[in-house]
C-alpha cells in the first residue's frame, strides 16, 4: 500500500482524463511522468477506477516498453541504438556509460537513484547520430569521452 | 437468394456473421485455434485462411460474407501457408507430446497430423518457463501456450473474471495473470473454462488420479465414490458411446472393476439439497431477510461472489452443495459404524474443477476431518478407466449401491442450468402430477439463455426468480441488484454456460452438438425417473428420521 498522496494524485489524473477504459494509456503516462515510474499499486488502482481488469491493465502496461514498474533515476539516459547510431558506434558509448555508472542491462538504475541507462531503437534523429537523450534533452554526435564528461556534469549539477 | 461460391459450389447466405460459419455450413471443416462461436473474433491463429478469385489470402473468421464472393478453401497456396503457419506455431512449442496431459486431445497435434507437418525446421529458442501449480483446480504450463487467447477471452467475456491476459510483446509475449502472480493469488474462481477452450496442454486439470489409485490399493481404506449428475452424460465421450447418452450403469461397472468399494450417487446429495434449500427459501420468504436467496451448489459461483461481491455473501444459501452434503453424511455414517475399522475415503466424480477447491474450504471439515477427500473430474476418471484397461462401451450396465444410490429426477437435472430451481419448485409445489410437473418445466426455468426470469405463485406469494449461467451474466445481475434495478426472491447461479454439463472438468472438445446432446441427456434421465420429487425419495425420508435427526445443521449447512 502506497501513501495516500499517491492515490489522491491518481484520482486527480483520472478526473482529468475521465474514468473510462479508453483513458488508460494517458492516465498511466501522466502517473509515470509524475513519479518517473508506474507504481504497480497505482496501475491496479487505476484499473479498478476505470472498470477494467488488473490483467488487462498489466497487458497494456507491459506491451509498451516506455512504462516501467521500477523506480527510475533522476536522470534517464536513453542511448539510441538504431541503425544509424549503431553504425556510428553507439555501442562504445553505451559500454562506457555502463562502466562509468556501474549499471547493466539487467540493473539499469544506479543505487543512488541518480541515473537510469536505457537503450532505444531509434530516436528519429539519425542525422545527429550517434545520439542520446537525458530526460528528453537531446545530445547529438556523442563520443564515449563526451558521454563521460556529460555524466560528470550531471553529477556536479 | 444471396449466395457465395465456395470451392465452385454455391452456398446461400443466411445471416452468418462471418465467412467461416458459411464455410462450415457448407460441410468444410476449416481448422481454427482461436475461433469459438461464443467468444469475440480474434483472428490470431490464421489457420482458417481462404483464398478469393483474385488470389488474395485472408482469415475467414474475421471476414464478413458478402454476396457474390468466390472463395477457395484448399488451394496449393493455402496448403502451403497453413502448413507454414502451423510449423511456426510449433517452432516455439514444447514438443514432449508423449508425456503431455493433452496427448490425444491436443488440437495442435491433431492439425499437425492432418496438415502433414512431418518436421519442424525451426529450433525452439524459447526459455523454459516454470509451471504454475498453485491453483487447486488447474495447472498452467506456459511452454505449451500458442497464444491463441481463447482462455483470455473466455475468462473475461464469458466468466467476467478476467484473471488471464497477454503480457509483454513480440517474442516475449505470454499469457499470465497481472504481475505474473500465481493463480492461487488471483481472483481465479477455479471454473476451469480456460482449460475447456485451451487447444493444447497449456492449461490442464490438476490431477488427483495417483492419490485415488493409492487409496484404492490400500486395504485399510474403504473407498466410497459419488457420481455427480452431469458426469453420466459425458463419461462415454472417449469410448465411442453416443454423446449425451446416460452411461451411469456402465460407469458403475467400471468403477467396481477398478476397485472402488461402494458406488453412490451425488444425486442423492442433490435430493438433500432440495429439501434443505426449499426449506430455507420458505423461511427467508417469511422473514423477508437476506433476499434474494442465492443457490450454493456451484463452487465457482461461490468463489466469484466472495471475491467480487462480498456484500452479497449473506444472500448465499447456507446449504452445502450436494457433494459436501454427501461427503459429510458418509463420514458421519462411518463414524457411527464402529464395526468397520477401515478408514473411509470419499471420492467424488465431478464435471467440475472448482469442486477440487470446494473440498478444502475450512467449513468442509467436520470435527477436523475432511468430508470429501478427493475430487476426480470426468476427464480424470476417463483416464483411470483407460489406465485400468477397461473398455467402457463394453461394460454391462450395473446398478449403484444402496442406500445412497437412489435419487429422484429432480436431482438428475442439477447438472443443467435451471435444474436446481426446477427441483426446488417441484418440492415446494409438492405435486407429482404430470400436468403440474409440466407446468413447472414450461414456466421459464428451462433454456440456455444467460439470464432467465420467471415468477411462480407459491400460495399467496408471487416468487420472483432469476436463473443465471455464465459468471459474466451473474455479474450483470448482481450489479443490477445492487442498484435496485431488479428484485428477485430466488437466484440460481451456475458458473459455467449451460451448467455442469459443460463444466471445466468435462471431456473436451465440447462443441455445440455435444452441449445439446448432454443437455437433452440430463432431461431424459429425469423423464425416465420413477421418483420425480426429492421429498418422495424414500431413503431421504428415512434419513431424516435416522442419522440426520438433530444433525441437519451440522451435516448439511455452513455457517456464515
Amino acid at each position: 500500500m502506497l501513501d495516500k498522496s499517491f492515490y489522491d494524485k491518481a484520482d486527480e489524473i483520472i478526473a482529468l482524463h475521465g474514468a473510462t477504459s479508453s483513458a488508460l494509456i494517458p492516465i498511466i503516462q501522466d502517473i509515470q511522468s509524475e513519479y518517473r515510474y508506474l507504481p504497480p499499486e497505482l496501475l491496479v488502482y487505476v484499473a479498478k477506477q476505470i472498470g477494467i481488469t488488473e490483467s488487462k491493465a498489466f497487458s497494456v502496461a507491459t506491451f509498451y516498453e516506455n512504462f516501467s514498474f521500477e523506480p527510475k533515476g533522476k536522470y534517464v539516459i536513453k542511448v539510441c541504438d538504431g541503425t544509424a547510431c549503431h553504425v556510428r558506434k553507439s555501442t562504445a558509448i553505451l559500454e562506457r556509460l555502463y562502466a562509468e555508472l556501474g549499471v547493466s542491462k539487467e540493473k539499469p538504475t544506479t543505487d543512488d537513484m541518480m541515473f537510469t541507462l536505457e537503450t532505444v531503437s531509434c530516436l528519429g534523429a539519425c542525422g545527429l547520430a550517434p545520439v542520446l537523450t537525458v530526460n528528453d534533452k537531446v545530445y547529438p554526435a556523442m563520443t564515449p569521452d563526451a558521454a563521460s564528461e556529460l555524466i560528470r556534469e550531471l553529477r556536479g549539477a | 437468394m444471396k449466395y457465395i461460391t465456395i470451392n465452385n459450389r454455391k452456398v446461400p447466405l443466411e445471416g452468418e456473421k462471418n465467412l467461416l460459419s458459411v464455410i462450415r455450413k457448407a460441410g468444410i471443416d476449416l481448422p481454427t485455434f482461436c475461433y469459438h462461436s461464443e467468444l469475440s473474433t480474434y483472428g490470431a491463429c490464421r489457420m482458417c485462411v481462404v483464398e478469393d478469385d483474385r488470389g488474395k489470402v485472408f482469415a475467414s473468421c474475421s471476414e464478413v460474407p458478402k454476396e457474390g464472393m468466390v472463395i477457395y478453401t484448399n488451394t496449393p497456396k493455402l496448403q502451403h501457408h497453413r502448413k507454414l503457419i502451423l510449423e511456426l506455431l510449433l517452432a516455439s512449442h514444447c514438443r514432449d507430446c508423449t508425456t503431455c496431459r493433452a496427448n490425444g486431445t491436443c488440437e495442435l497435434q491433431k492439425l499437425a497430423t492432418q496438415l502433414g507437418v512431418d518436421r519442424v525446421r525451426f529450433e525452439n529458442t524459447k526459455e523454459i518457463q516454470p509451471l504454475d501449480t498453485s491453483s487447486n483446480c488447474v495447472v498452467i504450463d506456459p511452454n505449451k501456450c500458442i497464444l491463441c487467447g481463447d482462455c483470455v477471452r473466455t475468462c473475461e467475456e464469458i466468466q467476467g473474471v478476467g484473471v488471464l491476459n497477454f503480457a509483454y510483446r513480440g517474442s516475449k509475449m505470454r499469457v499470465m495473470p497481472a504481475f505474473n502472480k500465481q493463480m492461487s493469488e488471483t481472483d481465479c474462481v477455479g471454473c476451469g473454462q480456460c482449460r475447456v477452450v485451451c487447444p493444447t496442454g497449456a492449461i490442464t486439470i490438476k490431477s488427483n488420479v495417483h492419490s485415488v489409485w493409492e487409496a484404492i490399493a490400500d486395504k485399510n481404506k474403504r473407498v466410497v465414490v459419488q457420481i455427480a449428475p452431469a458426469v453420466r452424460v459425458a463419461i462415454g465421450d472417449k469410448f465411442g458411446i453416443p454423446k449425451g447418452e446416460n452411461s451411469l450403469g456402465k460407469l458403475a461397472a467400471a468403477l467396481r472393476r477398478m476397485g472402488f468399494d461402494e458406488i453412490y450417487d451425488t444425486n442423492f446429495g442433490a435430493d438433500l439439497t432440495v429439501m434443505e434449500e426449499s426449506k430455507e427459501l420458505v423461511e427467508r420468504l417469511e422473514s423477508g431477510e437476506n433476499l434474494p436467496l442465492f443457490t450454493s451448489c456451484c463452487p465457482g459461483w461461490i468463489n466469484f461472489c466472495e471475491k467480487k461481491f462480498p456484500q452479497f455473501r449473506k444472500n448465499i444459501s447456507t446449504c452445502r452443495s450436494p457433494q459436501q452434503m454427501f461427503g459429510a453424511l458418509i463420514k458421519e455414517e462411518a463414524r457411527m459404524n464402529k464395526e468397520d475399522t477401515r478408514e473411509t475415503i470419499v471420492v467424488s466424480i465431478m464435471p467440475c474443477t472448482a469442486k477440487k477447491d470446494e473440498i478444502v474450504r475450512p467449513e468442509h471439515f467436520t470435527d477436523g476431518v475432511q468430508d470429501v477427500d478427493f475430487v476426480l473430474t470426468t476427464t480424470e476418471v476417463t483416464r483411470m478407466i483407460q489406465e485400468g484397461g477397461i473398455d467402457l462401451s463394453r461394460m454391462p450396465s450395473e446398478s449403484l449401491d444402496m442406500p445412497f444410490g437412489l435419487a429422484s429426477g429432480s436431482a438428475a437435472i442439477f447438472g443443467v442450468t435451471g435444474g436446481v430451481t426446477e427441483a426446488v419448485l417441484r418440492k415446494l409445489i409438492n405435486s407429482n402430477k404430470i400436468e403440474d410437473l409440466e407446468q413447472i418445466s414450461f414456466c421459464g426455468v428451462r433454456g440456455v439463455e444467460g439470464v432467465k426470469e420467471c415468477t411462480v405463485q407459491l400460495g399467496e406469494r408471487e416468487v420472483r426468480i432469476a436463473i443465471v449461467n455464465g459468471l459474466k451474466s451473474a455479474e450483470e445481475i448482481l450489479l443490477k441488484l445492487e442498484k435496485g434495478e431488479v428484485h428477485y426472491d430466488f437466484v440460481e447461479v451456475m458458473a459455467c454456460k449451460r451448467g455442469c454439463i459443460a463444466g471445466g472438468g468435462q471431456p473436451t472438445p465440447i462443441g455445440p452438438r455435444t452441449k445439446q446432446a448432454r443437455y437433452d441427456g440430463m432431461y431424459n434421465i429425469d423423464k425416465a425417473a420413477q421418483i420425480k420429487l426429492s421429498n418422495e425419495n424414500p431413503i431421504v425420508q428415512s434419513l431424516y428420521e435416522g442419522i440426520l435427526k438433530g444433525k441437519e445443521h451440522k451435516l448439511l449447512h455452513n455457517e456464515h
